[in-house]
């Protein structure tokens, strides 16, 4: 789950972070009040989860009110890489003499939280990361001791950060280190970390997931959740409660478990076809689940054949053969050619429900695939 | 022979009063798996399906000899479990609990450098060796006895492989599901070497899927350690950058790393045949053998 800019910055600010004024606004009105309030020139900010906002215009720099008032209309309702803005935050801009990046992760390749700090901010931290590796200084925590003093301070001075803010910026660090841990942080990150010509440091933009799995008791962090799907589909996917991703192709595909249903995703493509999108049911499905991702595939017009495929383990057939019957048989005619495949717990039971007027039925994921891609170019032709 | 289980293996079941935990007690015992004992705190002295249940592993561990556990305890007291596992001491544990929170994971992890068990998952189907015991939730029927390790990282495709084997006659000496999450106890490479030392695994299975860098490091494993000869295969290869694909751990992340192009190149340029289909891993490995 991850927050807003502004949320973080809240939550930052709250623990001691320097951050600038700012005031969120979610009108044009609201947004040129903000700024007089705070002063020129301030920053407008689209407030939406997309990487590469200033780039993608969704952050100005303005200097009077006539200016604040252009960009905020602009900004607001714009369509930012898919998103739609509904809020802007207005900040106290920073004049900075350099700008660094601190942030904290889990390394999922040694299971251990690693804290981060170069003093190449303000750009995406993962072409640094690509380009100029040494550019980035790392220390690893222990997660049973926390990270000590030390680490901060041999972290920020490996990164070769100025001795007259290396205390300062430590300190940041290991405040974010405690909230990271805390809060059951993904990752929380500040890019940039600006440096005053007085050797004051401010954090210019604030980054912070939460892990999804820790929401249970991070209760009033999973209340700030304004995760904005991409599209209508991710937004039913999310109400039923699927893995979903829609992808651009035109075969659709539902499958039970995730590594089966991102093969069968492969095989579309190993054959010819394309993909249309990912879901999986989750394991033990009851036939209304069944049914209810049925009428999510059928509802992306760009689908033209399915392609249904289940190995049960506690997944059961049977359930599955009455969800497919139940949801295809409210249609007069079948919107679009399922192929289904059956194998695993009570797979013969449920070939023996499966009303095999309505779906085609191929006894092997291959055969399945095959027979989906081969409709799906019938429906092109 | 087989690894890490057999028909001697004295399971205790954590979580043995909780719906899954019971049905799936049910099921290990059909199969023929060794269930002495259920933990559950504060339920000592119930039984399940005629299995004595204790409120402490430990008290497991002393009253019935329990040497490997399987947990079923829901997420939020799932890492607890595990730590109560860890100390009691057993050799394996297996975790099929989804949705441990990733911090509870690393410290679990920081926790299991220090004792010798195996833990397996979390987020994972379980452990098998066909005709002996299950410790988990997989489907016995598909499986056979013979030669053949696997190692996997998803549940289904793990049924799907099997299936593709056993269809070909082409038995399994133990299948491991090691779990989908992004930090997970045994991985490829202890797993891998898990099959090496085992005289009768003639040839392993390694399905992999994006995200991460442990089928790299595998296939550096494989080049350098391994003589049993291992077939791949890699699930993931037309996902998209930054989408989470199912599993909390598969993922491409936005720099490229995860890709199933990298784990396949890695793994050919280590010897080792990528199968494109489930069924091709199957022609294979029935070459091999």
């Amino acid at each position: 789950m991850r927050l807003h800019e502004y949320q973080a910055k809240r939550v930052f600010a709250k623990a001691g972070i320097p951050t600038p004024a700012a005031e969120l606004a979610r009108t044009v009105d609201e947004a040129v009040a903000a700024a007089d309030d705070i002063g020129y020139p301030v920053a407008i900010k689209a407030q939406v989860h997309v990487g590469g906002r200033g780039k993608a215009g969704g952050i100005k720099l303005v200097d009077n009110a006539e200016e604040a008032r252009e960009a905020a209309d602009e900004i607001l309702g714009m369509d930012l890489k898919g998103y739609h803005v509904d809020k802007v935050l207005v900040e106290e801009a920073v004049d900075f003499a350099n700008e660094l990046y601190v942030g904290v992760t889990m390394d999922r390749g040694v299971g251990r939280p690693v804290a981060m700090v170069s003093t190449r901010g303000g750009v995406n931290i993962e072409e640094v990361a690509e380009e100029d590796p040494d550019a980035i200084a790392r220390e690893h925590v222990d997660p049973a001791f926390g990270m000590h003093d030390f680490q901060a301070r041999k972290v920020v001075y490996d990164a070769g950060i100025r001795r007259e803010v290396a205390s300062d910026v430590a300190s940041i660090l290991t405040t974010l280190y405690d909230l990271w841990e805390e809060r059951d942080g993904s990752d929380i990150e500040i890019n940039p970390l600006m440096v005053t010509e007085d050797d004051e440091v401010i954090a210019a933009d604030a980054v912070f997931n939460i892990d999804g799995d820790a929401l249970f008791r991070q209760s009033d962090l999973a209340e700030m959740e304004d995760e904005a799907a991409e599209d209508e589909l991710e937004a039913k996917a999310n109400d039923y409660g699927f893995d979903y991703v829609r992808l651009d192709g035109n075969v659709g595909i539902i499958g039970n478990g995730a590594g089966l249903v991102m093969t069968t995703l492969d095989l579309v493509d190993h054959y010819g076809g394309s993909p249309a999108n990912f879901l999986d049911v989750g394991g033990g499905a009851k036939a209304d689940r069944i049914s209810n991702a049925l009428d999510m595939v059928f509802s992306d017009e760009n689908v033209d054949a399915v392609v249904f495929n289940i190995f049960g383990g506690i997944t059961r057939g049977d359930e599955v053969a009455t969800g497919i019957n139940s949801a295809l048989e409210q249609f007069d005619e079948i919107p679009k050619p399922v192929i289904v495949r059956l194998a695993g717990t009570k797979a013969e039971e449920g070939m023996e429900i499966l009303n095999t007027d309505l779906v085609q039925v191929e006894g092997t994921l291959e055969d399945a695939v095959q027979a989906a891609v081969a409709a799906a170019e019938e429906v092109q032709a | 022979m087989s690894v890490l289980v057999d028909e001697d293996t004295r399971v205790v079941v954590q979580g043995i009063t909780g719906g899954e935990g019971k049905f799936h007690t049910e099921q290990m015992l059909d199969y023929g798996t060794n269930v002495v004992a259920g933990a559950v705190p504060d339920r000592g002295g119930q039984e399940v399906a005629g299995v004595p249940v204790y409120d402490t592993v430990s008290r497991a561990v002393r009253e019935e000899n329990a040497d490997a556990s399987v947990v079923f305890v829901p997420p939020a007291f799932a890492a607890d479990a595990l730590f109560e596992a860890l100390d009691a001491p057993l050799d394996l544990v297996v975790a099929i609990t989804e949705g441990i929170p990733t911090q509870d994971m690393s410290r679990v992890y920081r926790r299991l450098q220090e004792t010798h068990t195996y833990l397996v998952g979390p987020n994972c189907p379980g452990v098998i060796t066909p005709g002996e015991a299950k410790l988990g939730i997989l489907p016995g029927n598909i499986f056979s006895s013979g030669s053949v390790g696997l190692i996997s990282r998803s549940g289904t495709l793990t049924y799907q492989i099997v299936d593709n084997l056993t269809k070909r006659d082409v038995g399994q000496s133990t299948a491991i599901g090691i779990g989908g999450d992004p930090i997970i106890g045994t991985d490829f490479i202890e797993a891998l070497e898990l099959f090496e030392a085992d005289p009768e695994t003639e040839a392993v299975v390694m399905c992999g899927e994006i995200g991460g860098e442990d089928e790299e490091n595998a296939a550096e494993y494989i080049d350098a350690h391994m003589d049993t000869p291992v077939v791949g295969f890699i699930a993931g290869r037309t996902a998209p950058p930054g989408k989470r694909m199912g599993h909390a751990g598969a993922i491409v992340s936005g720099s490229g790393t995860g890709t199933a192009e990298s784990k396949i190149n890695a793994l050919e340029g280590a010897g080792v045949p990528v199968g494109d289909t489930p069924e091709e891993v199957a022609d294979r490995v029935a070459d091999l053998l």
